[in-house]
């Protein structure tokens, strides 16, 4: 038995050695011509891609409907990804990497979108490709300019918002400070009083970077690779933070928490104040929640006004391997306009023109809009850099190391600036 | 009329003819294996000597960075990072500082799965060889756990190891099962062994099944007592079974990825060769490639030895019985 079983064992274990070291293949063929020269008046047909849309109203369908019945020579066909960022960003880099052409017009979220531009996978949208950015919102412009150039139409943005209980906290605090000096009615409640996504996952980059830039620290200079984060703004950024996890403030359990388990725990009436999307707004209202009818949002607080959200969102962009590169930038203009922003606003997607944060039809429907706006306008894009994996890798790390104390804030500050230094390498 | 080459030439050149149609059966085979197989490993070792794309920083754009030498190995082994001021330790927060970290959480999630899996594998397996009521229904419904896909047992673990989930509240603790580094790495083990165990004890199952029961009643009348019919039949008979179960096993283990990546997702304590590289092959597919290459030379090395030490062993036990007999 064991003479017929040891060779084919060897086998099986030689063959899965293989399979993962064949995980990192991929192919480069160049075949001379720089792409993003080429096809820049074709038109016919074209592919967009998207990851899965989840919205009620089915948002990218109509888009297309529309669009198409305008355009039968110039057709739309939906390429739908799956819901998982990670999934997405793979299936288009394997894409790219490939230099098909069967991706024309691909939807990017936000921080990838320097990454692709260095790349030379998509198209600088300028001369004839150029798009008016006047009626834009300005932070989600920035988010998709890398080095001076427009890469992509913002589509879709997102902002954080703070979820507050208005049965126990009739106004919202505008800073840190304020909002600290009242957990004490948390802790008559027997409640937790503040909590983000503080997992080590995108979020706590996302958490980290937004109490660091809302009291004056920054990550990457303009080049995208010079890091800046050493600074004591963004150490006054993260003391408060860790501090207030450190002495309960925020309760222990939320280093666990993703947007799914933090969202739940203010469903069910533990927290006092949480920081999260839009999105939560309708559910946290829905029949079921314990908090329905007994929460507002504001903007996030931040060191002496407002915060600064960081940009959530995603980039619409032109493959530099698309046949019809005209067609396709008409089709991206057509996502920044009036009416399709119309049909985006429409989906619980925050808009990407100022004008429709004022729409009364709007704020009826999505009580939040106007707090949004304002958390908008004070945004701050993630750091816009080529090597965004590695430099949120950084800042979630050091960050997750000095709220669970082993590292002190400003290690972990000076490790982050360690890490973006090496991102490139 | 006897055959002029004789007997012997006769049987070589029949030996040659039956060996030529073998190969010519085998080529096909072969030729697949190299293209599914061989191409993306020999590619993937070629990119591992190619340095990652760099920014040029006149341009903003990646420029491809030529050959590597071996400093997308040195990255890994020693750590290097290369930094603007030139090279220095891979500082907390990159993927270089994971390394070792990450060889030696793999290796201790093997060493404890294996061998937790083995035991109560082995367990099971003699109570499920056992004759009794309801012996089909047991064999089926011990099955269950292996049957559910890896991703969403992990969903399952993770709900219940949640810091409001059942696992807290039936111990009324407070523990944080997917951050601190102990609880969250026991957290995993749970998991594994608890989807695994099933599959263990079935492979043991088929060995047991195969001993002979006359060897119990003749080592009974003989006056062995249970546990000695258990350390000197039931254990070397099964050996080679019980080998096979744990080649299998190790192997698997080695490359855990989704318990770990879907439980405590992002944990630096639970984070696994698999786990790196996939995070790697997202920032820079060259010293990706190289990181799997190690993982390769190192998963195959221990199954090398496990074959050469256990397989050596196994095969000498069963001699040793043929002579006994």
């Amino acid at each position: 038995m064991a003479l017929k079983f040891v060779p084919r064992a060897t086998m099986v274990a030689a063959s899965i050695a293989l399979l993962t070291a064949s995980f990192a293949s991929g192919c480069s063929s160049d075949n001379g011509g720089n792409p993003l020269d080429e096809n820049l008046t074709g038109r016919g047909p074209i592919t967009y891609v998207e990851g899965k849309d989840t919205t009620e109203t089915g948002v990218v369908k109509q888009l297309i409907d529309r669009w198409n019945a305008a355009h039968p020579d110039e057709q739309v066909t939906f390429k739908e990804q799956s819901a998982d960022a990670n999934q997405q960003r793979d299936d288009l880099a394997e894409h790219f990497r490939a230099k098909q052409d069967g991706y024309d017009v691909v939807a990017l979220d936000v921080p990838w979108t320097a990454e692709f531009a260095a790349k030379g996978w998509i198209q600088p949208l300028k001369d004839s490709f150029a798009i008016d950015t006047a009626p834009l919102l300005a932070p989600t412009v920035a988010s998709a300019t890398y080095n001076g150039t427009l890469y992509a139409a913002p589509r879709n943005t997102n902002g954080g918002l703070l979820y507050y209980r208005t049965d126990l906290v009739p106004n919202p605090p505008r800073t840190w400070t304020e909002m600290l000096g009242q957990c004490q009615i948390a802790r008559d409640n027997n409640i937790g009083c503040y909590a983000g996504q503080l997992a080590p996952y995108e979020g706590l980059t996302v958490n980290t970077s937004e109490v660091i830039n809302a009291f004056g620290g920054s990550f990457v200079g303009a080049d995208g690779k010079t890091p800046t984060v050493n600074s004591p703004e963004s150490k006054a950024g993260l003391k408060v933070l860790v501090d207030a996890y450190q002495n309960g403030d925020i309760p222990k359990e939320a280093i666990t928490f993703k947007e799914g388990e933090s969202a739940s725990a203010f469903e069910s009436g533990n927290l006092l104040f949480l920081r999260n999307w839009p999105y939560l707004y309708g559910q946290a209202n829905a029949d079921g929640s314990a908090v329905k009818d007994k929460f507002g949002v504001a903007p996030l607080p931040g060191n002496t006004g407002v915060g600064a959200s960081t940009l959530g969102g995603y980039n619409a962009a032109i493959s530099a391997f698309s046949k019809n590169k005209a067609t396709a930038a008409d089709f991206v203009r057509y996502l920044i306009s009036e009416e399709a922003q119309q049909i985006i606003a429409a989906g619980a997607l925050p808009s990407v023109r100022a004008s429709l944060y004022d729409d009364p039809a709007l704020i009826a429907k999505m009580p939040y809009l106007p707090a949004l706006k304002e958390s908008i306008a004070s945004a701050v894009p993630r750091p816009v850099t080529p090597f965004y994996p590695a430099v949120s890798k950084a800042i979630q790390d050091n960050a997750y190391a000095a709220l669970n104390g082993t590292k002190s804030v400003d290690d972990a500050v000076a490790g982050m600036q360690k890490g973006i230094e090496t991102a490139g390498s | 009329m006897s055959d002029p080459s004789g007997p012997k030439q006769r049987g070589l050149a029949l030996e040659l003819q039956r060996s030529g149609k073998a190969w010519l059966f085998i080529t096909p085979v072969l030729v697949a294996l190299a293209v599914v197989i061989g191409y993306p490993v020999f590619q993937a070792i070629w990119m591992s000597f190619q340095q990652d794309a760099g920014i040029d920083p006149a341009t903003g754009m990646f420029v491809e960075g030529g050959s590597a030498g071996l400093s997308n190995y040195t990255h890994w082994l020693l750590q290097q990072c290369n930094s603007l001021g030139g090279t220095i330790s891979c500082p907390t927060g990159t993927l270089g500082s994971q390394f070792w970290s990450a060889v030696w959480v793999t290796l201790f999630f093997t060493v404890v799965t294996v061998s937790l899996e083995a035991l109560l594998g082995l367990g099971m397996a003699i109570v499920m060889g056992k004759t009794f009521r309801g012996r089909a229904l047991l064999r089926a419904a011990v099955l269950i756990p292996w049957a559910i896909p890896t991703a969403v047992t992990a969903r399952l673990w993770e709900f219940m190891f949640q810091a409001d989930g059942v696992v807290n509240r039936v111990l009324g603790t407070d523990i944080l099962w997917t951050s601190d580094v102990w609880a969250s790495r026991f957290a995993v083990i749970m998991a594994d062994v608890w989807k695994t165990t099933p599959f263990m004890a079935l492979l043991i199952l088929a060995g047991l099944q195969v001993i002979p029961n006359d060897v119990y009643e003749a080592a009974k009348v003989d006056g062995a007592s249970a546990w000695q019919r258990f350390v000197h039949i039931t254990l070397p008979l099964l050996k080679p079974a019980l080998l096979v179960a744990i080649l299998f096993r190790t192997m698997d283990a080695l490359r855990m990825y989704d318990l770990p990546a879907i439980m405590t997702l992002g944990n630096p304590a639970t984070n696994t060769l698999s786990i790196l590289v996939v995070d790697q092959v997202r920032q820079g597919p060259n010293s990706a490639a190289a990181l799997s290459t190690i993982t390769f030379l190192l998963v195959f090395g221990i199954a090398f030895v496990l074959v050469k030490v256990l397989g050596a062993n196994a095969v000498r036990t069963q001699e040793e019985q043929r002579k006994a007999a």
